[in-house]
């Protein structure tokens, strides 16, 4: 595999929400509007290209038994490293993402990456890697974001073209689920008739 | 009387699953069979105590003395982490029968993120059960815990119990799977959603 397919995989083939539905809890519990799930996708995207090329850089020497211990570590100095830059440069996104920051620890996508591609391949493709599913995660929480948006506060990356006039439910909870499972029954469809 | 709101509070009006959204992957993935999710959420309840209890104490009695709050989220998962696997060999030791029905959910729970979302939420955030807004203290948050857990478990077993049900239906092609029990769990927290403003 090429460095442009390892990028591009995580857009559709490898999508990580929709094809191999990882990561849920930010997927849900972010993507209020648009600008929340990129935040969200951009975020993980960052702390996953980082933590991919330090462990795969340092998979030669971490004894097996002790590597998930390990790359729980090194994620997690990334994901405070991420935690204080937002803190100090984005609050307003930080306050909302809230929680969601430091529990990117426990995304699963972050730790199944390291596992299942850094620790067995070259720096510069686990980087590649890294990348592709994070954008692919960006991709997707933006689109849900959006599409939320749009439903229930009448707006789309902040602009508001209604008015205010829209389906509240869409923004909370409930609306959450309704729409990761209509848009990944679509993105099944359209996969279905391409293969 | 605070105790009694926190348990309303977190099982129904803030369901950690149906409306926090913590703990979503054992919710979609041990979810198929009501006996199964049981057991997990017997499992998550005493981590979650547990984890909890101490991670409350390293807080306030380690983290916040040596000025070191910003190392929160690493010794947290590490502590959990290691929880999870002592309460495995301990299991193990003392009662197998135990063990046998919870030991294969507890490798599991590491990567639970209600375990490391209650923990965080409990030294972060100021709640206002029965009276001003302020930090919980241990009895509290332990309690906070606890009744998390039983939402958790509460939410993850209605939800095994209706997907029982979903197997045997026909289901639209694309829906299949992933999709139709998402949006099963939404209508579940349409449901929740009347619970709100009880608190």
């Amino acid at each position: 595999m090429n460095k442009l397919q390892l990028i591009t995989k995580g857009l559709i083939k490898d999508n990580p929400t929709f094809v191999l539905v990882l990561g849920m809890c930010p997927t849900l519990g972010t993507t209020t509007s648009a600008f929340n799930g990129m935040g969200m996708g951009l975020a993980t995207l960052v702390v996953l290209t980082l933590s991919n090329i330090v462990i795969s850089a340092l998979a030669r020497f971490i004894p097996d038994k002790v590597r998930i211990p390990s790359y729980i570590v090194i994620i997690s100095a990334f994901v405070t490293i991420i935690q204080l830059l937002m803190q100090a440069f984005l609050p307003s996104l930080y306050e909302t993402l809230g929680l969601f920051i430091p529990l990117i620890v426990v995304n699963c996508i972050v730790l199944g990456r390291a596992e299942a591609f850094a620790n067995k391949n070259t720096v510069l493709d686990s980087a590649c890697d890294g990348l592709g599913i994070g954008l692919g995660f960006t991709l997707s929480l933006t689109v849900i974001g959006l599409v939320r948006e749009i439903l229930g506060s009448g707006s789309a990356f902040g602009w508001n073209f209604l008015g205010g006039d829209a389906v509240l439910v869409f923004v909370l909870a409930p609306g959450a689920f309704l729409v990761l499972g209509l848009l990944m029954a679509l993105f099944n469809r359209l996969t279905a008739q391409r293969r | 009387m605070t105790y009694v709101l926190i348990l309303i509070s977190a099982i129904f009006v803030n369901n950690i699953v149906l409306s926090q959204f913590l703990g979503i992957c054992p919710f979609l993935g041990v979810s198929k069979k009501v006996n199964t999710a049981v057991g997990m959420s017997l499992a998550v309840t005493f981590v979650m105590a547990l984890a909890t209890c101490v991670t409350w104490l390293l807080q306030y009695y380690v983290l916040v003395p040596l000025n070191m709050v910003y190392m929160q989220t690493v010794t947290f998962i590490l502590v959990i982490a290691g929880l999870v696997q002592m309460v495995e060999i301990i299991l193990k030791k003392i009662s197998p029968s135990l063990y046998q029905s919870l030991g294969i959910f507890l490798p599991l729970i590491t990567t639970n993120c209600a375990v490391l979302g209650v923990a965080l939420m409990v030294v972060q955030k100021q709640f206002t059960f029965g009276g001003d807004a302020h930090m919980l203290n241990m009895g509290e948050s332990v309690v906070f815990a606890v009744a998390s857990a039983i939402g958790f478990g509460l939410a993850i077993s209605l939800f095994a119990a209706i997907r029982e049900q979903l197997e045997i239906s026909d289901v639209p092609k694309p829906f299949r799977g992933i999709p139709i029990a998402l949006i099963t769990a939404g209508i579940m927290a349409l449901a929740f959603m009347g619970f709100s403003g009880m608190v």
